[in-house]
């Protein structure tokens, strides 16, 4: 899915195909799965379990701050609901316009970097490189620089205002643009690459095809290039949605945010680690989590859990 | 090192084949039914038929690579069904040839005999090496050869561990022409020097025929008809060896009369001969057939006798000039058409599209068979294994519907 | 029109990538700046923060615990989702279906979600929050990643190979250890950087499980909000270079790798 972005092509040297592995049946397969599969039991599965018992905790009758019990309270979830419900249509609305941006930006780029440079595999090597160098800086500093950018010291605001593009009071930082562009800019690489991974293996041969059964650019584009490359667009979009849907660096008011920009995930990190508010914060989790689960099995149901990998 | 002296050294000599009944199914189909074959030790053996007739499962079989559903395999006469594949001593040189691309040429090669800790690995890895002339390329990794070095490499590797039995799993078929004929003869060759026991499985009847010994013919899972090339080839037993192996005209109908030399079939009014000891069968429905090659074409009528059959007039359709004969198709009316290859003896005496000619044969060439063909569609069907489970599959969902 | 359009789809893609980089060369020319206690305004240009990198409170310390974390928990989880990812290739197994989707969810979970999980078990288990805590947070979202990364090694894996390994003696075992896990290798390096890099610069999912413990994009976050020394910048460029450095001779190397083979002799 996603990943292939990661891998590198498979060694050569094969004269035909390979060969498929057949597939057995052996005690082995236990041993293999066990470390791996009881650690994220132990590690994920309960957890989340935690996560749910939490949720529905209710505040001990004159106990201190960061003190429940086990309840039932199924009112945490209504009260969560309607005390955020802006900050949650927000994550969304914010996660949505980012993954289009960066769609927008990220399709051609992954286009020119997977079939364009397939010419010039030195310049190909190197636009990747560049594509995954901002793996390799701290995001917190990203997205600092762009703060910092932005700011009303900066030279863009600035030059904004020299050129009265931007009224004289205006500023940028905290405001739904920096933290739509933030968001963009650090998921840009998540949707690019999956969709570079596909467009890398693209048959050009198709295309040629497409051209000698008289579709023009255009048409060969919409009708042969893109329907091949949906897979890698689909996983591109999940890779930067779903993460941006509970980012809270963004849009915090120490980086690109302000309070007028909280998201989701801001108000989970200030229920929990400040306000110690751990069931409103275990419930928004979920409610963030079923959402997210409810895109995903659409999509699973679509193509099954074999691809999900 | 000459080729004479490191081949002294493998001088070791190969076991005989025995596969008894041997079955083996796959859910949904079966790829070999009741098999039996028996190959002597030394020779050269070649598997042939189409693609999903089930040669490259009974490779597999005799590899150790698959097991049998049902049957026994023996190889030097020990049973060896329930060993697995690296308890045989026999070896396999793939299709893809398989070289190991983390390895250098050398270490491919000493792989057999370093797992059955052979001492002197080194010294015999490039001997073998020496053996297909490759020993300049000892220490580079496949993926440096060509294709046909690498060919040859995988040979080498096979060939190093004396095995009693040598499989070759279509191994010439990434090759081009050239390079093709040339590993022919050499595997052929290195063979003969080394005395093992070769099985050759192929879908080219060409090179089964220029380098077996011994050619078997499989269908669908089992073998039509087995001997030496030039048998199947003269006297084919089946119409699908008859037009597997190179082609022929075939006309069926019933016999009209036999003696002790000749069996009459009547063909849409005419009479056909064919010798009794050629014909398989010898009553009710008989195919007549004959090799192109051996059917000559006539301007004019020639004259009659006992030992010749003539067809005609018949009229050209077809005259394709291929170098070293010209291939014609005649339409005879009520025979159908008619497929002649002339050898070009001389310059541009071809008979022409549109032509009425005469064709002939020496009744003595002409084979009788029991089966007639299988009518064909305008395109060959579909013999592939994926094809075939397919065609299975939805053979049974009829079944199922019409139930 | 056309040969317009045609140079359109480049400036569009190069601006891009500008784009990509400006942060980037933004946090290595300001590691030189002549900052005093917050790193906002260039003052000048000096090579002093390079020099004194854990001059600044907390910055060695705090990328010493980063790389600690991340070495175990790339280990830890290496092993265990290798193992997994060859049995997902290799073998039947019921539940695969849900094994399948359990490697999936810790991907397709957004971090806070993990985070406050984990720390919500660990408060309620009373266990202290440390570095062990995280490197446990760590090795638990780096197992998914591994096991794609792995896998798809594993899937483009030639069956022929094997088959030549069983041919020519060598018993199971031996076809494992010389044949099947010397052809892995790149795979199982490729995930292993991946969990190493992920693991390093996780902030989301170790600020909820860190407790007192200190990483470095932990005192990043915590330093924002008063000004971040120069000397951070310094170690992230110093990281930066590092990967790029690491990611250029894997590249090159490959090319020359490729040309050399192309050379058939």
């Amino acid at each position: 899915m996603a990943f292939g972005a990661f891998q590198s092509s498979a060694p050569g040297g094969s004269v035909a195909a390979a060969a498929p592995q057949v597939q057995r049946k052996s005690p082995v397969a236990l041993w293999l799965l066990l470390p791996g599969i009881l650690y994220l039991i132990l590690f994920f599965v309960t957890p989340l379990f935690s996560l749910v018992l939490t949720s529905f905790q209710e505040s001990v009758p004159g106990g201190f701050i960061g003190e429940y019990q086990t309840a039932f309270r199924f009112e945490n979830y209504v009260e969560v609901v309607s005390t955020y419900f802006t900050h949650i249509g927000r994550s969304f609305v914010y996660a949505s316009l980012a993954t289009v941006f960066a769609l927008l930006l990220g399709y051609p780029l992954a286009y020119v970097i997977g079939v364009k440079l397939r010419a010039y595999p030195l310049w190909q090597a190197l636009a990747l490189v560049l594509l995954i160098a901002p793996f390799f800086i701290s995001f917190l500093l990203r997205t600092l620089a762009w703060k910092q950018i932005f700011s009303d010291e900066g030279f863009v605001v600035g030059a904004l205002k020299t050129m009265q593009l931007i009224p004289a009071d205006a500023y940028l930082t905290g405001t739904p643009f920096s933290v739509v562009f933030g968001l963009t800019y650090m998921f840009l690489p998540f949707m690019a690459l999956p969709i570079y991974a596909t467009l890398e293996k693209l048959d050009l041969r198709y295309v040629e095809a497409g051209g000698d059964l008289y579709a023009n650019p255009v048409t060969v584009f919409r009708k042969v290039t893109f329907p091949l490359s949906i897979p890698g667009v689909i996983s591109g979009t999940l890779l930067t949605f779903i993460p941006a849907t509970g980012d809270y660096i963004n849009a915090s008011r120490d980086f690109l945010g302000s309070t007028d920009t909280a998201m989701m995930g801001n108000v989970i990190e200030a229920n929990f680690l400040v306000l110690q508010n751990f069931p409103a914060a275990a419930a928004l989790s979920l409610i963030l989590m079923m959402s997210i689960l409810i895109l995903v099995s659409i999509y699973v149901r679509r193509s099954g859990t074999d691809d999900l990998l | 090192m000459n080729k004479e002296t490191s081949a002294r050294q493998f001088a070791e000599a190969g076991a005989d084949l025995s596969l008894v009944n041997v079955t083996k199914r796959f859910p949904g189909f079966t790829a070999i039914d009741d098999l039996s074959l028996d190959i002597p030790a030394g020779s050269f053996f070649a598997l042939l038929g189409p693609s999903g007739c089930g040669k490259t499962t009974t490779l597999r079989l005799v590899a150790g690579l698959e097991e049998p559903t049902e049957g026994r395999i023996l190889v030097g006469g020990k049973d060896v069904t329930d060993t697995k594949a690296y308890q045989r001593p026999v070896n396999t040189v793939f299709q893809s040839y398989a070289l190991f691309p983390h390895m250098s040429v050398l270490d491919n090669v000493m792989f057999g005999l370093k797992r059955r800790k052979i001492a002197d690995a080194d010294q015999l890895a490039k001997d073998a090496l020496a053996l297909v002339e490759l020993g300049h390329v000892a220490n580079r990794k496949p993926a440096q050869l060509s294709g046909g070095q690498q060919q040859r490499v995988a040979l080498a590797r096979a060939v190093v561990n004396r095995p009693a039995l040598l499989l070759l799993d279509e191994p010439l078929g990434a090759l081009d022409l050239k390079l093709r004929r040339q590993m022919q003869l050499e595997l052929k060759e290195i063979q003969q020097e080394v005395g093992l026991t070769f099985l050759h499985v192929t879908h080219d009847q060409e090179e089964a025929m220029t380098m077996a010994d011994t050619v078997a013919v499989m269908n669908q899972g089992r073998i039509e008809q087995m001997g030496a090339p030039e048998e199947l080839y003269e006297s084919p037993q089946t119409s699908f060896v008859a037009t597997f192996l190179g082609q022929s005209n075939l006309f069926t109908g019933e016999v009209s009369g036999s003696t002790n030399q000749v069996i009459t079939v009547s063909v849409a009014g005419q009479e056909l001969r064919v010798p009794t000891d050629r014909a398989v069968s010898h009553r009710g429905d008989v195919t007549v057939g004959i090799r192109p090659e051996k059917v000559v074409l006539h301007r004019e009528k020639p004259a009659q006798s006992s030992s010749v059959t003539v067809l005609g007039p018949g009229r050209v359709t077809d005259a394709s000039f291929s170098g070293v004969s010209t291939q014609y198709l005649v339409e005879v009316p009520g025979m159908g058409q008619i497929i002649v290859f002339a050898q070009n003896t001389s310059l541009g005496e071809h008979a022409s599209e549109g032509d009425e000619v005469f064709v002939s044969w020496q009744v003595d060439h002409a084979f009788g068979l029991a089966d007639a063909p299988a009518p064909e569609g305008k395109y060959v069907s579909d013999t592939d294994t994926v094809s075939v489970a397919v065609q299975e599959r939805e053979k049974l969902e009829a079944e199922f519907e019409e139930a | 029109m056309r040969g317009f359009g045609k140079y359109l789809l480049w400036v569009y893609s190069g601006m891009a990538l500008v784009f990509l980089m400006i942060p980037i060369v933004y946090t290595i020319v300001f590691s030189f700046n002549d900052a005093r206690r917050t790193n906002i305004v260039w003052r000048g240009f000096t090579f002093d923060n390079w020099l004194d990198v854990c001059n600044a409170q907390d910055v060695c310390s705090s990328f010493g615990n980063s790389l600690l974390v991340a070495g175990v928990s790339t280990v830890l989880a290496t092993a265990m989702g290798t193992a997994i990812a060859l049995a997902l290739v290799r073998y039947r197994f019921r539940f695969r279906e849900a094994t399948t989707l359990l490697l999936f969810l810790p991907m397709a979970t957004p971090e806070v979600v993990l985070g406050a999980g984990l720390a919500a078990q660990f408060l309620q288990l009373g266990v202290q929050k440390g570095l062990v805590t995280i490197i446990i947070a760590h090795t638990m979202f780096c197992i998914s990643f591994v096991v794609v990364t792995v896998r798809a090694r594993v899937a483009v894996l030639d069956g022929a190979l094997e088959e030549a390994g069983r041919d020519l003696y060598a018993s199971p075992n031996q076809v494992f250890w010389r044949v099947t896990f010397p052809l892995l290798i790149p795979g199982i390096v490729a995930a292993a950087l991946l969990s190493f890099a992920l693991s390093f610069d996780d902030f989301i999912i170790t600020n909820f499980n860190a407790g007192p413990a200190m990483t470095f994009p932990r005192f990043v976050y915590t330093a924002a909000a008063r000004g971040i020394p120069a000397e951070a910048n310094v170690i992230a460029s110093g990281v930066f270079f590092c990967a790029i450095l690491l990611v250029l001779i894997a590249q090159v190397g490959g090319a020359i790798k490729r040309q050399r083979l192309a050379q058939v002799g």
